[in-house]
């Protein structure tokens, strides 16, 4: 990287100028040739090692094909139909059922599409309160989850297969040894639940047990002591973060996001009159580690993650003193301070989970002092059964082991000989342990070695119930039984219960929660959803499981169930005392650890994709291009520009992490807008024992394991690394792939700007003339007109839309060494962009832009097709015929948006037989040679306009949905006919922040954006 | 140097051209007749079945309305093979014992479906959708021949896409009114030459340009 380069190309620059990677800003004659290319270097070339022969036989075989493929007769195909055909069940229509997927415990409520018995399709649930519809990259990953071939497969006993039978008496007998010492032997390990069976479970084990013990241990859990904080940021006016990324990582993170994004489109589009309703939120992000929240802020300081209390503290002081790294932080947080201050109960201070618990405490006296608590903001129990200390509890279990305390470990779920902090040494204990067993989907690092070995079922075959974010019950239910004799935490935990012997997962969970209908559980009263009891158990049951929630039992609502729940009694009191002092809430400065200034800061943090190492083996997360870097497959170590240049060290250099005696390897990226002297780590990577997907690849890759360097007194960041460069590593990353040169494909304004002066958004680049253009018109007024409107301003880059298109549309995996070619084949892919300067960290702005195909009227790629396999449908589609195209990768040389994608291996998988009922019936299975693109999701199109045309009938707007609109947490992506003015995406078509992308070529993209509006503080800017 | 091939032999460079161009001709001709042949199409050609069902029994003799067995094809793109249980319904109660109707008894007794051969098999890149068909007049035995003639089931026509465009291009000239969708008997009134374009207007069906975009097909 040459940063003079850079420097005088930002001097140089006109206007607004957007980079997507250090390599484009600083122009090298690399990056030239690169983007030149129509597709990578040797891109064309088939770099299979087997050689001639295999290459001889293939093209023999291909030239064979081609002669008489016309002739080639299909195989015979068999029809099993039923013998006994299910009541509700229409073949070759799918139905939909309700369930949800635990993630860290926290239930992610959601409506699975099952074609014939086989789930294919995870969506949010519409009607849940904790989803809204929309969903997140993990759950929509889920379903890929369940039919992975490498999933553990039979129960086993030191590796050799047992039965259900055989694991039932070993346990008894276990259990008959442990009666008279009262079960002092016995501890059980679990992840975050929240399941009320399993509480229920549980206690009664204990009950029978009284010396038994139940430890926890989340690797990602957050700070012991923290507040459990639920957030409404429909009333936030201004938000302040500390170090939290509230947008991504996890259930919770699905809500915020509608609720944020929606504020913020609301005020983008207020008309005049109702602006002064609208007020667009203020988000200022005080973060360490550069997230998606901290992109999508109005302001953003960047503070190594020791600062971050301090920069509570001062916050609190609402004068910003004290001494930072960063030169802008006082006056920052002064201007933060302020803004809260004016913004009384209608603000917010939201703290990090991997922050400790003072900082969280310090957030809550100012939400107190602010008003806040019981508008914007709600404390309350978690809604764990289990909230603690993971750290202390892991601590104690594993004391316990080495001293051969334990008799019986049962593990269930997570992966701890892998997760364990390194100072615990759990894999040494666990070799202390009499009898150890595991529940675990994947033969992992502790299914290795512990001595019984049980699958689980995964949740899409599980009977269960989880409670969301809210507290919200949501109950599971199984689309499939258990492919590889899965059983769920409950029926194993039913195996140390006496009463419940034998009973299985269904019977477990009805019966908790009939009893707990008919009041015999204490503490739970439910209703219907218009406040009337239901008619019987049955009536509840059933609209359970058709719902997949139970009205009503929202921590917020049950308030019971929440004793501390809403306003605290003393906040009044607080806000009356700091109403005249310009302190929002001082607090206790002792409690803070002072923060460190010698030796780099390391900052640990779940890798964002494949999170603490337990999706691994999912192609999916593992191939979806990672935030800011975009890089796929590999873990990096994040640092500043400055840092990297300091250390002589640029992108894929490896180098060596010492933290506390102890070492690790991870690749460098330079990420822009990352705090000084500070290095964040990813953990999840470094698997040693999984499936054929996320083993490490090669030695190298065995030494990314950071849980190596995490300790268990400071297990989010400490001080204290050093990096050495120890060679060179290769990192696949998209950020460069797909380039569009220069021109202005993200827009952007303040909303006061835009305001003022609606047409700022258009000069940004120039609109031709309609009939300069030398394609024929084409009339769309007797059809529909397909259009699909993505809004930037709520957009906030989470990646679901590319997952859940590659769920609905069949999109193969493609590998990390073919993602570097320049491979991947994601339909929509979610552009980033920075502005600013990288040495100036506090400059740096991002900007996200989801790029589908744009459906051109006047189409580029349509005209150079020789062979007539991408045409123009009567509703302005650019359809895409498989059994036509033969490979030219013409279309893909003239899209002037790059979203053609190419099978230049037979990327599919058509040997798995456990993948084909993944698939989408509806979809093509595309096979090698072919172009495929986005279709608008021309098979929920073609569903809709049937059922109309059945009917006689319009489409109404809003039938239609595509995977990337129904699954967008934020609401950004909106579909229908553009010949409807009523329709949602006309007017949002017509709406003057709505641009085309490269509209200057005058393709008419069917495909428009809505300009990013923020709205900075004007005393910061 | 001197001349290689002699004068006279000039003969054979023309017959070979023209025998050249003829051998290619019949290599083409082959290759279509071949493509076009039931024995690739699999147009008339009868298939073994588990059971040897005959629909010119049940429908013909017996009067059994298509949908009885074929639930579905009137709502979904599948038209349904019936279950087991819908051949019980009756032979439960008739033809108890008749040998060969052992294979459905078979699978009644043991739960296992019975395993046809599909007779009507679309390329996989096709999405034929039953329901919207039926709904738009298209009789079933416009597609499927008198299935009331046939002792064992095969496919009347091509399945080819030239063969589907004959109606996508010309839907007044095959549809029919909608009560006589599931008649086998029904003859469109020869004497009335706008009465399929009547039907088109009254049934709302798309125009050329929609029924013949990619998409309403292939996706």
């Amino acid at each position: 990287m040459d940063s003079s380069a850079i420097r005088s190309r930002l001097a140089g620059a006109e206007g607004r100028l957007f980079w997507r990677s250090l390599g484009e800003l600083s122009d090298t004659p690399q990056f030239r040739e690169y983007l030149h290319r129509e597709f990578p270097e040797q891109a064309s070339q088939w770099n299979n090692p087997k050689g001639r022969r295999e290459f001889l036989k293939l093209m023999s075989a291909s030239l064979a094909l081609a002669g008489v493929g016309a002739c080639v007769k299909q195989p015979e195909e068999r029809i099993v139909p039923y013998v006994r055909q299910p009541e509700e069940m229409v073949p070759g229509r799918p139905l939909f059922f309700a369930t949800a997927i635990p993630f860290g415990g926290v239930a992610a409520p959601v409506l699975v599409e099952s074609h014939e018995g086989h789930p294919t399709k995870v969506e949010g649930n519409p009607q849940h309160p904790a989803a809204l519809g929309g969903s997140d990259i993990f759950a929509q990953a889920s379903i890929l989850t369940l039919y992975d071939p490498d999933r553990l497969q039979s129960i086993r006993f030191r590796s050799e297969v047992r039965g259900w039978g055989d694991f039932f008496s070993a346990m008894k007998g276990q259990l008959g040894a442990q009666r008279p010492r009262q079960g002092a032997g016995l501890r059980f390990l679990t992840e975050r639940l929240t399941s009320a069976s399993a509480a229920e479970q549980i206690a009664t084990i204990k009950q029978a047990y009284p010396q038994a013990k139940w430890h926890v241990w989340d690797p990602t859990a957050k700070a012991a002591g923290a507040p459990s904080a639920t957030y409404d940021f429909t009333k936030a006016d201004v938000v302040v973060t500390l170090d939290a990324d509230f947008l991504t990582g996890g259930p919770a993170a699905i809500r915020y996001t509608r609720d944020f994004a929606g504020r913020r489109r609301a005020a983008a589009d207020a008309e005049a009159a109702e602006a002064a309703e609208h007020v667009m939120n203020r988000l200022y992000a005080i973060e360490s580690t550069p997230t998606l929240t901290g992109a999508k802020a109005d302001h953003r300081l960047p503070l190594r993650a020791s600062e971050i209390a301090a920069a509570a503290q001062a916050l609190s002081g609402g004068n910003g003193s004290g001494t930072f790294s960063n030169s802008a932080a006082q006056a920052f947080i002064a201007a933060a301070a302020k803004d809260l201050q004016a913004h009384r109960g209608r603000s917010l201070v939201v703290a990090g989970d991997y922050q400790p618990a003072a900082v969280h405490a310090i957030a809550r006296q100012m939400n107190e002092a602010l008003g806040n608590v019981g508008v914007t903001v709600t404390y309350g129990p978690s809604v764990d059964i289990n909230a603690g200390d993971h750290a202390a509890s892991l601590r104690e279990l594993t004391q316990a082991m080495h001293s051969g305390q334990v008799d019986l470990l049962v593990i269930l779920g997570g992966n701890p000989v892998f997760t364990a902090p390194a100072d615990l040494h759990f894999d040494v204990a666990l070799t202390k342990v009499a009898l150890s067993v595991s529940l675990s989907m994947f033969p992992d690092e502790t299914a290795f070695v512990t001595h019984w070995n049980v699958p689980e079922a995964h949740p899409l075959e599980s009977w269960g119930d989880a409670r969301a974010f809210d507290g919200t019950v949501t109950v599971m239910q199984p689309l499939i039984a258990p492919l590889y004799d899965g059983k769920t935490l409950q029926e194993v935990l039913a195996v140390f219960i006496d009463a419940q012997t034998g009973k299985n997962a269904h019977d477990l969970v009805k019966e908790f929660w009939t009893r707990a209908y008919a009041g015999t559980v204490p503490g739970w009263t439910f209703t219907d959803p218009t406040g009337q009891p239901f008619k019987s158990a049955d009536s509840f049951w059933r609209h359970v499981l058709h719902d997949g929630w139970i009205t009503g039992t929202a921590a917020a609502e049950n308030g019971g169930r929440r004793a501390e729940g809403g306003n605290v009694a003393t906040s009044d009191a607080v806000a009356s005392t700091s109403a005249q002092a310009p302190a929002i809430a001082p607090g206790p400065s002792s409690a803070l650890p002072p923060p460190s200034s010698s030796g780099l800061e390391i900052i640990f943090r779940p890798d964002p994709m494949i999170w603490d190492g337990r999706f691994a083996n999912n192609g999916w997360l593992q191939e979806l291009p990672k935030p800011f870097t975009k890089i796929t497959w590999d873990p990096t170590a994040w640092m500043s520009a400055n840092l990297a240049k300091e250390k002589g060290l640029i992108d894929g250099d490896l180098v060596e992490l010492r933290y506390r005696g102890n070492t690790a390897k991870l690749p460098v990226a330079v990420v822009p807008g990352h705090p000084e002297q500070s290095v964040t780590v990813f953990y999840g990577y470094g698997r040693q024992v999984t499936g054929r997907v996320g083993s490490s690849a090669d030695a190298t890759a065995r030494e990314f394991d950071v849980y190596k360097l995490r300790t268990s007194d400071a297990l989010h960041f400490g001080t204290g690394l050093e990096i050495a460069k120890v060679g060179r590593y290769l990192l696949a990353r998209t950020q460069e792939h797909h380039l569009m040169e220069d021109r202005h494909p993200v827009r952007i304004a303040t909303v006061e700007e835009y305001r003022k002066d609606p047409e700022v958004i258009a000069r940004f680049g120039e609109r031709p003339p309609r009939t300069l253009t030398m394609i024929p018109d084409w009339d769309y007024s007797q059809h529909y007109k397909w259009g699909l409107s993505i809004d930037l301003t709520s957009c906030t880059g989470c990646n679901t839309c590319t997952i859940a298109c590659q769920s609905e549309n069949n999109i193969p995996v493609v590998g990390k060494e073919q993602v570097d070619n320049g491979r991947e084949m994601h339909w929509i892919r979610v552009d980033h962009y920075y502005e600013g300067t990288p040495e100036d960290a506090n400059s740096i702005k991002t900007h996200h832009q989801p790029v589908p195909c744009m459906q051109c009227e006047k189409a580029p790629c349509e005209l150079v097709c020789p062979v007539g396999a991408t045409t123009h449908s009567a509703e302005g589609l650019n359809d895409m015929v498989y059994n036509r195209c033969v490979g030219t990768r013409y279309c893909s040389n003239n899209c002037p948006y790059k979203v053609r994608r190419f099978n230049f291996l037979l990327f599919q998988d058509w040997e798995t037989p456990s993948l084909e009922p993944l698939r989408n019936p509806d979809v093509t299975v595309r096979s090698r040679g072919v172009m495929e693109k986005c279709t608008y999701c021309v098979q929920r199109i073609n569903l809709a306009r049937i059922d109309a045309k059945r009917e006689d009938r319009e489409i109404r707007d809003g039938e239609i949905v595509p995977a990337c609109a129904s699954a967008c947490p934020a609401d950004a992506i909106v579909f229908g006919n553009l010949n409807d003015p009523n329709a949602r995406v006309s007017k949002l078509a017509a709406r003057e922040r709505t641009y085309g992308l490269l509209e200057e070529l005058n393709t008419r993209p069917r495909t428009t954006y809505m300009a990013e509006l923020r709205n900075p503080n004007p005393e910061l800017s | 140097m001197s001349q290689v091939f002699h004068r006279s032999t000039n003969i054979w460079s023309k017959v070979s051209i023209v025998l050249g161009l003829a051998f290619v001709t019949f290599l083409a001709w082959i290759v279509v007749s071949l493509s076009w042949s039931g024995y690739v199409t699999g147009q008339s050609v009868t298939v073994d079945q588990p059971v040897q069902f005959s629909h010119a029994h049940h429908v013909g003799s017996m009067g059994i309305d298509c949908r009885y067995c074929h639930t579905t094809v009137e709502e979904s793109p599948f038209a349904n093979i019936p279950p087991t249980k819908t051949c019980m319904n009756c032979h439960s109660q008739i033809w108890t014992s008749a040998p060969i109707l052992e294979p459905v008894r078979a699978s009644f007794r043991d739960n296992t479906p019975l395993r046809w051969t599909r007779v009507h098999d679309l390329p996989d890149f096709v999405y034929f959708n039953h329901s919207i068909h039926v709904a738009k007049g298209v009789g079933c035995v416009t597609c499927h021949g008198r299935v009331d003639r046939m002792p064992l089931m095969l496919q009347e026509n091509s399945l080819q896409m030239s063969w589907c465009l004959n109606c996508h291009r010309n839907p007044d000239q095959y549809i029919r009114p909608r009560d006589q969708v599931f008649s086998m008997t029904y003859e469109r009134p020869a004497n009335d030459p706008d009465f399929g374009k009547r039907l088109v207007t009254e049934y709302k069906i798309a125009d050329v340009k929609q029924l013949t975009s990619c998409s309403t097909c292939h996706r």
